[in-house]
């Protein structure tokens, strides 16, 4: 056990010296890892599988059940939802980790520059984030769409935008911390410029906990973003989407066709999946995930 | 301590102010003529005129904002462009379909996500607590459309036991009213509960680390006699903060489940504006839950500093 350990710190460098493994996971973050594993399999070659193209009408029954030739029934217009789920996990999870990435690139960077570049430039961008943070995520997400239509753009800049907004503060306070520490000052010394402090000083001392951060995030991509697909404001049709898919075949939900369960119950096992995996993460660093998760 | 307490109001007006400017702002970041774009492509330059009059687009962008404020707090909300009403008229009785389904959603979640928030922390890492942690990381994870479906599919399909949608607010009787209210309220219920309970366990577990409980533990003063008589009542503060701060959260939950299950209320009007680009109406229904928001959040952190000495001292 304490072999596998070693590996694991050393590559991440400063927690080295930390004696305890640095992350193990329990039954449940295994669980979370097998759920992501397998998404990320279809995600890859999911298309490849597919039995019939996502746009085709096989059947001529709207609401197929579950039988031998459809594996999990046909949707509203006959159209299979196995492959339409299969096609749909590549857009759906990339869309999400791009708004991620994007998240994290504005977030930290603004958070850094914010904690390194002096109190008035600090102000301002702290200022501007306040600002954001008072309003509901989703009405940001509703206005912009109001404002400018939707698109898959639009769709991933306002969540990237908007979940850097907790970023910012957390690697804000990140970089506050580390930047009093002495080595920090050496670089400054050295006359390093700012870009070299904050890639070369900070970050690799902040990687740690902007690890959980980065699927606690990449929850609420998934979440936001198959929310607005799912108002029919986000992904629009025919496009083979999990949201676009639930709300596609809400209707037949009365006449107990699993339709839109299915989309829902594929968006569900994924962001529980990843939730599992940075609970196991944040537990063992003493943090309660719930408090992040508004 | 009232100095603290008024100079966090005079705070939430400021928020309240910035918000309006964000939605102002907002629905004015149009690329191009707003006119055109909310026509779409059946922009005859007739009707983009008459929009451009009605929204009077001839002015210049801060006059419209101070003239839209200023009848924002008379109460005028303006006329809506595809419906051309009252806004007002529009929204009085969506508001109040909301307001019972996020008061009784409240009215049933706070005492359950309490509950169980309370048990969980009883004993942490025990039988209960790992119950709890588990199911509301699960119920947290997932979207409301997963819950909504799956309740559905378990109460109006299989069981048949409740209506699986809600087309009208008309009730012959109570007993019609709850069963057309029970679903959306328990999907409501279910995403709510999950972070209140959540965040109630960690506010008495964190009590439950001051060193005057692990003296009550040092004593053997009964676990449940420490955390009833001992933890609770210095967790009042952080736990009615939880509430109040997860009652802001069903701003967003509604959003979703009005539209699953197409509960004639504020949400659901919101959102059709914004599919048909109706400005005014947009514009109107995010101050109302952006201000609920606010309060929200302004009332738990009052509570807060009410609850906890520490806070009523401004540095």
């Amino acid at each position: 056990m304490s072999e596998n350990s070693n590996d694991a710190t050393q590559e991440i460098g400063l927690a080295a010296a930390d004696a305890r493994p640095l992350f193990q996971l329990s039954l449940m973050g295994k669980v979370g890892v097998g759920i992501l594993g397998f998404w990320i399999l279809v995600a890859l070659v999911g298309p490849f599988l597919a039995p019939y193209d996502p746009a085709d009408f096989v059947s001529d029954d709207s609401f197929g059940p579950m039988d031998a030739t459809y594996w999990l029934g046909t949707d509203y217009i006959g159209r299979d939802i196995l492959s339409r789920v299969l096609y749909g996990a590549r857009l759906t999870m990339s869309l999400s980790f791009m708004a991620t990435v994007l998240a994290f690139l504005v977030g930290i960077g603004f958070g850094f520059t914010a904690a390194l570049a002096g109190p008035r430039t600090d102000m301002v961008i702290s200022r501007i984030y306040d600002a954001f943070l008072s309003m509901p995520t989703i009405m940001l997400g509703l206005l912009v769409i109001a404002a400018l239509g939707s698109s898959i753009p639009v769709l991933v800049i306002t969540a990237g935008l908007i979940y850097s907004c907790g970023l910012y503060r957390i690697a804000r306070a990140l970089a506050v911390d580390i930047k009093v520490m002495d080595f920090v000052e050496a670089a400054r010394a050295r006359g390093e410029r700012l870009p070299w402090i904050i890639t070369r000083e900070i970050l690799p001392n902040a990687v740690v906990p902007l690890v959980s951060e980065f699927g606690l995030r990449l929850v609420f991509s998934i979440l936001f973003i198959s929310g607005l697909s799912f108002l029919g404001l986000g992904v629009q049709p025919p496009t083979a989407d999990w949201g676009v898919m639930v709300r596609e075949n809400l209707g037949g939900l009365v006449y107990g066709s699993s339709a839109a369960f299915v989309p829902a119950a594929a968006i569900a096992s994924l962001t529980v999946g990843i939730n599992l995996i940075v609970d196991d993460f944040s537990a063992q660093r003493g943090q309660e995930i719930a408090e992040e998760m508004i | 301590m009232w100095l603290v307490v008024l100079r966090r109001l005079g705070l939430g007006v400021i928020t309240l102010w910035v918000v309006s400017v964000l939605v102002f702002v907002g629905t004015e970041i149009l690329p191009g003529d707003v006119a055109e774009a909310i026509l779409g492509q059946s922009a005859t330059p007739e009707a983009v005129a008459a929009i451009r009059d009605q929204l009077h687009l001839d002015r210049p962008a801060l006059v419209r904002y101070v003239g839209w404020l200023t009848n924002l707090l008379r109460g005028d909300l303006g006329m809506s462009l595809a419906a051309n009403m009252e806004i007002s008229e529009m929204i009085s009785g969506r508001l109040k379909n909301t307001l019972v389904l996020a008061g009784l959603t409240a009215a049933l979640a706070v005492p359950l996500a309490l509950g169980m928030g309370l048990a969980a922390a009883m004993f942490p890492g025990g039988r209960v607590d790992r119950l709890v942690t588990v199911s509301t990381l699960f119920l947290l994870s997932v979207p409301e459309f997963f819950i909504a479906a799956t309740l559905v599919l378990i109460f109006a399909v299989h069981l048949q036991w409740l209506p699986a949608i809600t087309y009208s607010t008309e009730y012959e009787s109570i007993g019609q009213m709850a069963r057309s209210l029970a679903l959306p309220i328990l999907t409501l219920t279910t995403s709510v509960v999950a972070h209140m309970a959540r965040m109630t366990r960690a506010a008495i577990i964190n009590v439950m680390t001051s060193p005057y409980i692990e003296m009550a533990i040092l004593k053997g003063v009964p676990r449940g006699r420490i955390v009833l008589r001992h933890a609770l009542l210095n967790a009042i503060g952080p736990v009615v903060n939880v509430v109040a701060l997860n009652l802001a959260y069903l701003v967003s939950g509604v959003v979703i489940v009005e539209t699953v299950f197409a509960y004639p209320g504020l949400a659901k009007l919101m959102v059709d504006a914004v599919t048909r680009r109706d400005m005014p109406l947009v514009q109107a229904c995010a101050m109302i839950f952006c201000s609920a928001y606010i309060l929200f959040i302004l009332v738990a952190d009052v509570l807060a500093i009410l609850a906890n000495p520490r806070l009523r001292h401004p540095k």
